[in-house]
């Protein structure tokens, strides 16, 4: 029988420190991943957890990690020619070809970013597949941004709309994510769809002012993060009512995801 | 009688309820058929001997994993009540079938597994397993009667308790009423969070992965498996800070919904919970089930009333 719960050794190819707290690991790996799916890394010392995919290319994938708690050695301590085990990729994904052809939208907050940063690569590379690509993206400060380059990249090409929680800095405007939906032109776009990924509350208030700005709740898509502990359907954690995060998900519409109670 | 048993253990590894030093009945190996503990019910079920509290799923060095071994290659034999037979199907439909695939660990122990029934002449005073339908069984290979294992007669189950439960009928346009019941918030202050109720279910199977590692300054170690309670505070916090379920009430209504209301809706069978009582027995606190179960009951009742009177 096989052990869907063995992870395989891969080797680090690069670390790229993106703040003091989150580092992005790119690992060799050929696997066919699709936007917005997850790996199980295994965090010596730490245990397992899932890791959405940031970036993939030919023979690799990139994790963007955060440190976490009192985590003093662990996979921080790791650099290039080191190995590391993962399994996946898991869960649903964006579903970037309905979005072809249409406007799109994504609202990220913090690390969530990660989740959506290959996707938006791909349409940064690819801007003909898509009719228009808005940005808001949000971090606590200026020492918390994440993908400086992709950022600067992103501005030729999409709208964006940088901000941070509690300052202003050259680029970033100061507010929430949520301040900058009404700014979306929604009224003339002709068919269009919204991605929501970050912490709970995040998703939960960007939703509301999306509602609020006339968006019907069928064009939003969220990634839901959630502990979890197997990722396969067992350990229980990512379960929210009569679903689990890790099997139906992390993607969810919002017409489903607005009636899952925690 | 200590014969029978060394004649069965040359095939089975064999588990029954019995006396631990510190008082506790628990589930344990046996060499005589007079240690089993019949006349009270277990403290913990039997989901340890094949969901155990700690195992190590594999070992790990620098470059490669090696997936850990059973140590005994014997069936299982369970001395065991019809609720806990019928709890090890939950079990099993959350081990083998959700996620479209069958957990190696659990199912190289499960394979193993055969039961006799304990027969319950009188329930005990928290039992309701006739409220859930697991008062009756047809999974085991003996029953324990007399001192012996009979393999002919026919089994004795109970067929009323003292405490019955009245499991609502939750329409799924009421669910997002009964999440937002004030009531929940009742156990903001009384449960504590301990998930000793989660431990000594038959029935609860969600588990932790932790990393063991040897020495500070190496990564040779092992991966294990934990059992995991969601009655405890860490149960869904994040990396980062996040928490979906920081408030007691909130990890109450989780558990108690998965026993009567979503595990049923997801797999169309029958509900998680088998009534065993033993989660009421177990609580520091003193927060029965039944009673829970039974409060939302009359809430639903109430809610359709509500609905119904607008119709």
């Amino acid at each position: 029988m096989k052990n869907i719960l063995m992870p395989t050794p891969h080797k680090i190819l690069n670390v790229t420190h993106e703040t003091n707290a989150e580092y992005t690991f790119r690992v060799e790996c050929d696997a066919k991943v699709e936007h917005g799916q997850f790996y199980v890394l295994s965090i010596p010392k730490i245990g397992e957890a899932p890791i959405s995919v940031s970036s993939m290319g030919n023979g690799w994938l990139e994790f963007t990690i955060r440190k976490v708690g009192r985590l003093t050695g662990g996979i921080f301590g790791m650099d290039a020619g080191d190995t590391i085990f993962m399994r996946g990729p898991y869960g649903n994904s964006f579903p970037v070809e309905d979005f072809k052809g249409k406007d799109l939208v994504v609202i990220a907050g913090g690390t969530g970013l990660a989740a959506v940063r290959s996707m938006l690569q791909h349409f940064y590379a690819n801007p003909e597949e898509i009719n228009s690509l808005t940005l808001i993206t949000g971090f606590r400060n200026i020492d918390c941004v994440l993908f400086r380059d992709d950022l600067e990249k992103f501005k030729q090409r999409f709208e964006t709309f940088y901000c941070l929680d509690n300052m202003e800095a050259e680029g970033f405007n100061k507010g929430f994510v949520t301040e900058y939906i009404k700014e979306v032109p929604f009224a003339t776009f002709s068919d269009y769809n919204i991605v929501i990924v970050g912490p709970p509350a995040m998703i939960n208030f960007s939703a509301k002012e999306c509602l609020k700005n006339g968006v019907d709740e069928s064009r939003i898509w969220v990634s839901l993060e959630r502990k979890m502990s197997c990722s396969v359907g067992k350990c229980g954690h990512c379960k929210i009512g009569g679903i689990y995060v890790c099997q139906e998900g992390p993607v969810f519409n919002y017409v489903q995801a607005k009636n899952l109670i925690d | 009688m200590e014969e029978m048993i060394s004649k069965l253990k040359e095939k089975y590894r064999v588990f029954a309820p019995k006396r631990f030093p510190n008082g506790s009945i628990r589930y344990g190996e046996i060499d005589s058929l007079s240690e089993i503990v019949v006349d009270e019910k277990s403290h913990f079920s039997p989901k340890e001997v094949y969901l155990p509290i700690v195992q190590t799923v594999f070992y790990f060095e620098n470059s490669h994993c090696a997936e850990s071994k059973l140590e005994d290659d014997r069936e299982i034999l369970i001395f065991a009540r019809a609720c806990d037979i019928n709890a090890i199907e939950r079990l099993d439909t959350i081990f083998l079938k959700n996620g479209g695939n069958e957990d190696f660990y659990y199912k190289r122990l499960r394979d193993k597994v055969n039961f006799v029934l304990i027969e319950c002449k009188d329930s005990f005073d928290s039992c309701f397993c006739v409220s859930m339908g697991t008062n009756r069984t047809d999974n085991f290979k003996g029953i324990l009667r007399d001192g012996k294992i009979d393999m002919e007669s026919e089994p004795i189950f109970v067929s009323e308790n003292k405490k019955s439960v009245t499991v609502p009928d939750i329409d799924e346009s009421l669910v997002k009423d009964v999440f937002e019941l004030e009531y929940w918030r009742s156990f903001d202050e009384n449960c504590a969070g301990c998930g000793g109720c989660t431990a000594v279910c038959p029935t609860c199977s969600c588990f932790d992965t932790i990393d063991v590692i040897y020495s500070e300054t190496s990564l040779d170690g092992e991966r294990r498996r934990v059992w995991g309670s969601c009655m405890r505070e860490d149960f869904t916090a994040m990396a980062g800070g996040h928490n979906v379920r920081k408030r007691a009430g909130d990890r109450m209504r989780f558990k108690v919904m998965h026993k009567i209301y979503d595990f049923r809706q997801r797999f169309g069978e029958t509900h998680m919970c088998v009534g065993c009582g033993r989660c009421g027995e177990r609580c520091p606190r003193d927060i029965r089930f039944s009673d829970i179960v039974n409060t939302l009951a009359d809430k639903v009742k109430q809610l359709k009333a509500e609905g119904g009177a607008g119709v």
